[in-house]
């Protein structure tokens, strides 16, 4: 039963963060999910995670979709960000806030 | 565990966009699943973050289908030397 993209795209729209990790925010099972939660939380961001762990058929269609082949993947408002490392340096050179601020989060 | 090399990656990354700096560190102790990697390219001139990175997955594309972490830097010339080296 695979995840089609019609459904990943009902779900990054479904908020203006979404997140895709291992684990979930309370119980990240992995270093590189555990930095995205860490730094969404610094800035306060209220936003959707969905665990791969618990679904291989998802785990490949976020990663068709976004055409990125790493967990986690971060979108802000529909649109694919990065993963990890892309979010520690907008996170570092500020521009983290611009993109939030933009889809009118304030941090 | 993925099996590759510090050097593998290093000339694939060197070879597919022509950087004038690569260091790759294999981070696993040495079973070759995780990388992290810094690479100085003119590829990555006027490219957004996301651009770059894209670039460099699409040259490691499989390998990454194995290796379960892979960290990146990416720097244009100019960039890596105002960085001091």
């Amino acid at each position: 039963n695979a995840v089609d993209a019609k459904e990943i795209d009902k779900l990054v729209h479904n908020n203006k963060v979404v997140v895709f990790m291992k684990g979930n925010p309370e119980q990240p099972r992995c270093g590189f999910s555990n930095a995205v939660v860490q730094i969404l939380r610094m800035h306060a961001v209220n936003y959707d995670s969905h665990d791969v762990l618990q679904s291989d058929a998802l785990r490949q269609a976020i990663k068709d979709y976004s055409n990125w082949p790493t967990i986690p993947q971060v979108f802000i408002n529909g649109e694919f960000v990065g993963g990890c490392d892309i979010m520690l340096q907008m996170h570092q050179n500020g521009e983290l806030i611009d993109e939030l601020k933009k889809v009118g989060i304030t941090s | 565990m993925s099996g590759y090399t510090e050097e593998h990656l290093k000339q694939k990354l060197t070879e597919k966009l022509e950087a004038t700096h690569v260091e790759v560190t294999d981070e696993s102790d040495g079973c070759g699943g995780k990388f992290s990697a810094v690479i100085v390219s003119s590829q990555f001139q006027g490219k957004t973050l996301l651009q770059r990175h894209r670039l460099v997955n699409a040259a490691l594309a499989e390998e990454l289908k194995t290796i379960h972490a892979f960290s990146q830097k990416t720097y244009t010339p100019e960039q890596w030397a105002a960085e001091g080296h």
